[in-house]
């Protein structure tokens, strides 16, 4: 667990960070969005004291941050940026194995747990990790970059825009492929972005800021049905903002029993995709299937248009 | 075009040696260049003692050069001295300005003749070349490698011996270089002052008008400039194998 408590940073008679506090729950995703300038990456880096507070305080699990120096702290903090910072004079495994070693790890030991972040991120350890980052993807150096950030097995990571300069399939591909790590490892993200898109769709909290304050930090689903702020309102986006909601839930969490359907839908995709299937076929309901084949129940047209509605 | 690379430098290497190891051989070379029965060749000392003098005259002065001029910019690239760096700038293009002449001039009331006023000589003119590309070196690193080694956690000294060095050595030893040939030209200056190098072949032969003996001291200082940065072409590229451009 995270707390920030009033923490603040003064440049000057401005104030980029404005007595922020929040707390972050363990194993959790936290994305904290809003527009450039509203102090957020700010807010990130005085966690891991690479903006040092000017006020206010940060504890992880009780300790204060301010309590060690700062350049241990952050060995215990993984850290991934927008432009990744890979060392481009040493190879892929010796970029990652960068934090283990300032932490003195036994060789077998970095050479075994490189190996295993090289496969965890599709990355071939054999073929790749001799090279070095410019002779890889855009997308590859970016999941180098997140596989350093994670080798000494951090709790806690913090992550600056990291899927910033992909394409947007390379995007997408990468924002599921973090939801698969954060759940293998259970590691409590804290992620700023711009996109609100983004944040809803990683974000178990999203924390939306302007003017270095934060406006409201919710659940994404309250963003959108009871925003604390007509800011929040215009980030999300009305237009589609039905759409969103439905997004967030998943098939099998709206399940119900009922009849068998012709049609059927998988239990992890969301009632946007749901409704837009039902759209497409026609169909006035669907049996929504778990991952063995199993019936979880089924899903109506007017259960789904109801969930959708702002209640 | 490798080949005649090589062929070109083995060609260059057996001149200087054959010419440094046994100089009779091209008196009838020079001979022409003599007037009323002057040695071709210069005779007044070894010439291959003088070429190793000079060398070891260049290589010590680039050494506290590039000590001097890579710690200074080190210095003043940290936060702490940032402020220094237009001070440092302005020292080193001082060094760079004042004619190696005029240094040992200055020098030698002060240090006595001998190679040490041609040290202080070659050190200040040398001073530039490493001090404006290590600090251009460590200014190139991308700022987003460096905010990663921060947020990795490295200190300081680790950062720069890590990251910030290493990205920096590709112009740091061009500098270096930069620096070697030049001085390996201006220590023949040294000779004025009574230092040995081979400015002493260049001066007797234009006190006693012997063209033969100001062709061969500027032909074998020639031949050394360009050997010497040839090889040190040759040690970045084994050296930096690893760092792509």
């Amino acid at each position: 667990m995270i707390s920030i408590e009033a923490l603040t940073k003064q440049y000057g008679a401005m104030r980029v960070v404005d007595e922020v506090s929040m707390s972050i729950e363990s194993g959790s995703i936290t994305v904290i969005v809003g527009t450039s300038g509203s102090g957020k990456s700010t807010l990130l880096r005085m966690i891991n004291r690479l903006v040092e507070p000017t006020s206010g305080r940060v504890l992880i699990d009780g300790n204060d941050t301010a309590s060690m120096p700062a350049h241990l702290l952050r060995r215990r903090i993984g850290y991934a940026i927008q432009s990744n910072g890979l060392f481009p004079h040493r190879t892929v495994a010796e970029n990652i194995a960068t934090v283990p070693r300032l932490l003195g790890w036994e060789k077998a030991r970095i050479a075994a747990r490189v190996e295993e972040l090289l496969r965890v991120f599709q990355l071939d350890p054999v073929a790749c990790g001799s090279k070095f980052p410019h002779q890889l993807s855009g997308g590859e150096q970016q999941r180098v970059g997140v596989a350093r950030a994670l080798a000494a097995e951090p709790a806690l990571l913090l992550m600056d825009e990291p899927f910033g300069a992909l394409d947007p399939v390379i995007r997408s591909k990468a924002q599921d492929d973090l939801l698969d790590i954060q759940r293998r490892f259970g590691t409590t993200i804290v992620l700023v972005t711009h996109d609100m898109d983004e944040a809803f769709r990683l974000g178990d909290r999203v924390a939306v800021m302007r003017q270095g304050r934060v406006l409201q930090h919710d659940r994404p689903g309250v963003l959108l049905t009871r925003p604390a702020d007509p800011f929040v309102t215009r980030l999300s986006g009305t237009a589609d903002r039905a759409l969103k909601l439905l997004s967030l839930t998943t098939a099998g969490e709206l399940a119900e029993p009922g009849p068998r359907e012709s049609r059927t839908v998988a239990a992890g995709a969301s009632l946007r995709e749901v409704l837009s299937d039902l759209i497409w076929s026609g169909a006035e309901a669907a049996t929504v299937l778990n991952p063995d084949g199993t019936s979880a129940g089924r899903v109506s047209l007017a259960r789904l248009l109801a969930h959708g509605r702002q209640s | 075009m490798p080949r005649a690379a090589t062929l070109l430098r083995i060609a260059a290497i057996g001149l200087l040696v054959g010419f440094l190891a046994a100089p009779q051989r091209f008196a009838p070379l020079f001979a022409p260049l003599t007037q009323y029965g002057a040695p071709p060749i210069y005779d007044q000392g070894n010439l291959l003692s003088l070429a190793l003098a000079h060398l070891g005259t260049v290589f010590i002065a680039a050494a506290a050069s590039t000590l001097v001029a890579v710690g200074l910019a080190i210095l003043v690239t940290r936060a702490s001295g940032a402020q220094f760096l237009s001070l440092s700038r302005t020292l080193a293009n001082i060094g760079q300005t004042f004619p190696p002449v005029a240094v040992l001039a200055v020098a030698v009331p002060l240090v006595g003749f001998g190679q040490t006023p041609t040290l202080i000589a070659l050190f200040a003119y040398g001073l530039l070349p490493i001090f404006e590309n290590t600090v251009a070196g460590f200014q190139g690193c991308p700022p987003a490698v460096i905010e990663a080694a921060n947020g990795m956690g490295m200190s300081a000294r680790q950062r720069l011996l890590a990251v910030e060095l290493p990205l920096a050595m590709p112009l740091i030893l061009e500098g270096v270089r930069l620096s070697l040939v030049i001085n390996v030209g201006t220590a023949t200056i040294g000779s004025t002052v009574a230092a040995k190098g081979l400015g002493e072949v260049i001066i007797a032969g234009l006190l006693s008008n012997n063209t033969a003996f100001v062709l061969q001291g500027g032909l074998l200082t020639g031949l050394m400039a360009i050997l010497l940065y040839d090889a040190m072409v040759m040690l970045e590229r084994r050296l930096l194998r690893t760092v792509p451009a």
